[in-house]
């Protein structure tokens, strides 16, 4: 167990081809840079063929791969439907944070941004920037652009725009 | 849990999947030949250990081999070369090796061997949830069950140690939950195989044992197993080791549902009250062990996946709480949501108000969009209306959703149950008999298909059979195939296997390969198939649908998209939706005509042929 101070459990919801996995993959590769412990619970096989994929990101002194319903801090719902699927897992004041069609305080329409944006793929990105500007994560939104500019990483501008955007879309 | 150690100047901190580490554990434990048959959960152990090859180019033999029980025997000879070995496949693979694994139990090994089986509670992706440790004892071989993937790291490594000590196979079982959990592991930047020198000692009486020396053999693998169980190094321990062993009641356990275990108490403040004691090797175990738990405590909670392993083991069962006393789900997946009330109930507490999960719309797995598969099946349920489908393993058990598979048991059984299906029908007194189509993958085929072919083609049976050959184990992430020529660190071997060639050595008249996406042509080649199969002098058709996976990067290099337009000549009739069922065509409320998602279309252009009034065009 380690000595950590934060301790975060959010839980990633989508459908396949969302790029759930990677949005995850990025906040637990901040953490672990930031000195934190993680746990990650994925998603494979059959489901991934268009079916709902979610994954639990654990931070800070836990020791299971599983989110208990009822003990989520956040709920990333990367689909209108990730809500329904998921929102058992918050606990009572735990956050949605949701790309939907209606805007809201915790929501914004990733999706059309992202294809106005010509990068449909991008949407992902757009929501964490905007879950970032709300200031709800256990990271800061400098350090997720670090990671996404670092060496080896692929569609840099691209990403980086759809961060950005996100960001300003919150914090209007 | 494993911390860096004084070499953590050589170290890393790495973000892994279970699988990952369990790579990274098989190298440092210094296996010298890996091979696998992919399968979830299993499929990134040996995609690991190919890439560490590749990256830090490690003098090993790494292998996807053709099946389970050939990767078995490949790997076995090299044990018994006095060098050290790891074969991996998902449980149901343990099914196709398991007659190795018996017979090697009694031969044992010289060299150590790891044989890791990844089980599948709930199922997530598997047709059963059998439980590897029941396995293990049925073949008397001592059976690992790590946590977490850090555990995953260092425990195999001692599993591989024991293995060498005792000249016995060992097996390592992860689950799902840890198979792909991630976590942040220690491990050496640069990897360095031990290379021991092969060398194989002639001794008939073991490695070509007769019956008389089994006797022999069989009596030796249980002195093994009884010093095993009492090696000090091997109890179980305090999963916690914070923990004290006070306190009137206890958890005993395996696996990661201990993890849950140990977060629930956390919770509860009940950690110094309820020490949990974590089996590493939960078969086989220390009686003394097992009969001091029993005296020392009023109460013990068993908390294991998916059978009652530990529990079986225990002599008095008065006072265990479990699934023999029926406190403890005997079938699915060990959630921690169940795990905290199976110990709210075991502690006397009150339960836990929850909130319920909402009632979602259903998301069915689909064929992807542009996938040769669905064209088969579209094809396949053109010409033949009526029928019996015997279906496989694969992707292309989303052929469900087309009505164009009837009955998926496991790998290769298509095409036995194609042969079975007719012969129960052959004589029928009430005459009917239905066209028999079997559809199958190409690495499914390599797996176990062969055999079942040529026994159906001796017995002379009569029915179509599709081979729907994309060229990839695509469904557990696009693995080469025998037909390929590739190897699995991605080198070329050259050497490439024929399917056509093969089902024609096989002894079938009709073979014909074709692609799908040229849905006309296609239709008329199942046309002739079914002719020939009803013929006085026919027999098994077979056709080769050849086209490439479009999730295969090489291919997607390649791949000509089409943009393809709903004209206003569709009616919104939905025979598309409905027979072709691709997720590109969508129903849009509010419009009068079919609409394609562009955001997932993959331009394939395969619909074109499919709309009655020719309403789908291709632009440019």
């Amino acid at each position: 167990m380690s000595n950590s101070t934060t301790f975060q459990q959010i839980v990633l919801g989508g459908v396949g081809g969302q790029g759930v996995l990677f949005i995850t993959k990025i906040l637990a590769q901040v953490a672990i840079e930031m000195g934190e412990s993680v746990l990650v619970s994925e998603t494979h096989g059959m489901a991934q063929r268009g079916g709902i994929v979610v994954s639990h990101l654990k931070i800070g002194g836990f020791m299971s791969p599983l989110i208990r319903p009822g003990t989520a801090d956040i709920l990333l719902a990367f689909h209108p439907e990730s809500v329904l699927n998921h929102r058992h897992f918050l606990k009572e004041d735990g956050k949605i944070v949701a790309n939907s069609p209606d805007s809201g305080p915790l929501s914004i329409n990733a999706t059309k941004l992202a294809i106005e944006m010509g990068a449909p793929i991008a949407a992902n990105l757009i929501l964490l920037g905007f879950a970032l500007s709300k200031n709800l994560l256990f990271c800061e939104a400098a350090s997720i652009e670090k990671y996404l500019s670092r060496e080896g990483m692929k569609n840099v501008d691209v990403n980086i725009k759809a961060l950005r955007l996100g960001i300003s879309k919150g914090e209007v | 849990m494993s911390l860096p150690s004084e070499e953590v100047f050589m170290s890393e901190q790495r973000l892994l999947l279970g699988n990952e580490a369990i790579g990274y554990g098989i190298l440092v434990g210094g296996c010298t030949t890996i091979t696998s048959y992919p399968g979830t959960p299993a499929s990134e152990i040996l995609a690991s250990v190919a890439t560490l090859k590749r990256k830090q180019n490690l003098d090993i033999h790494v292998e996807w081999s053709i099946n389970e029980k050939v990767a078995f025997e490949t790997a076995l000879a090299n044990s018994y070369a006095g060098r050290r070995s790891a074969v991996a496949m998902k449980q149901v693979g343990l099914n196709v090796a398991m007659d190795p694994l018996m017979s090697a139990a009694y031969t044992g090994v010289k060299g150590g061997m790891v044989v890791v089986v990844a089980d599948d509670p709930g199922p997530h992706s598997s047709q059963t949830e059998q439980d590897t440790r029941f396995f293990a004892q049925a073949a008397k071989v001592p059976v690992f069950d790590p946590v977490s993937p850090r555990d995953c790291f260092s425990l195999i490594q001692k599993a591989l140690d024991v293995s060498e000590a005792f000249e016995i196979p060992v097996i390592f079982r992860p689950t799902t939950r840890v198979s792909h959990a991630r976590q942040d592991v220690w491990v050496p930047e640069e990897i360095c195989v031990e290379q021991k020198p092969a060398s194989f000692e002639k001794e008939p009486t073991r490695w070509a044992a007769t019956p008389k020396f089994r006797f022999l053999l069989h009596r030796a693998l249980n002195e093994k197993l009884e010093k095993i169980a009492e090696k000090e190094e091997l109890q179980p321990e305090l999963l916690d080791p914070n923990q004290n062993e006070e306190g009137k009641v206890c958890i005993l356990g395996s696996g990661v549902v201990l993890t849950y275990a140990w977060e629930i108490l956390n919770e509860l403040e009940l950690l110094p009250e309820v020490p949990i004691y974590r089996t590493l090797m939960p078969y086989p175990l220390k009686r003394s062990f097992l009969d001091s738990l029993l005296q020392k405590y009023e109460r013990i909670l068993v908390l294991e996946e998916t059978y009652p392993v530990i529990e079986y083991q225990l002599r008095n069962l008065d006072r265990v709480f479990g699934r023999l006393s029926g406190n403890v789900p005997y079938e699915g997946e060990l959630l921690p949501e169940t795990v905290e009330d199976i110990i709210r109930n075991f502690l006397q507490l009150p339960s836990r108000e929850r909130v319920q999960a909402d009632e979602a719309p259903p998301r069915r797995p689909t064929l992807c969009p542009g996938c040769p598969h669905r064209a088969s099946f579209y094809a396949l349920r053109k010409v033949f209306k009526k029928g019996i489908y015997p279906g496989d393993i694969g992707c292309y058990t989303l052929g469900l959703n087309l009505n164009a598979v009837d009955t998926v048991l496991c790998m290769g059984a298509a095409i036995s149950q194609a042969a079975g299906f007719y012969h129960a029908f052959k004589g029928n007194i009430t005459k009917e008999k239905p066209d028999i189509v079997a559809t199958i993958g190409d690495s499914t085929f390599f797996h176990s298909g062969i055999p079942a072919l040529i026994n159906a083609v001796a017995e002379d049976a009569r029915f179509v059979l599709l081979v729907l050959d994309n060229s990839t184990t695509a469904m557990t992430g696009n693995q080469p195939t025998p037909e390929t020529g590739k190897r699995a660190s991605g080198e070329l071997s050259g050497k490439k296997i024929s399917i056509l060639k093969l089902v024609e050595a096989c002894g079938v008249e009709f073979v014909r390969e074709a692609d799908p996406y040229d849905v006309k042509d296609f239709i008329e080649i199942l046309k002739e198939a079914k002719s020939f199969v009803q013929e006085p002098g026919g027999g098994i058709a077979v056709i080769i649908a050849k086209h490439p996976c479009l999730m295969d990067k090489e291919y997607q290099s390649q791949f000509k998209r089409l943009k393809v337009r709903i004209t206003d000549r569709c009616k919104s009739c939905h025979y598309c939706i409905d027979n072709f069922e691709c997720p590109a065509l969508v129903d849009v409320p509010g419009e009068d005509r079919v609409t394609i998602d562009y955001s997932t279309c993959s331009g394939c252009g395969v619909c074109v042929s499919v709309c009655p009034r020719k309403a789908i065009v291709i632009d440019g």
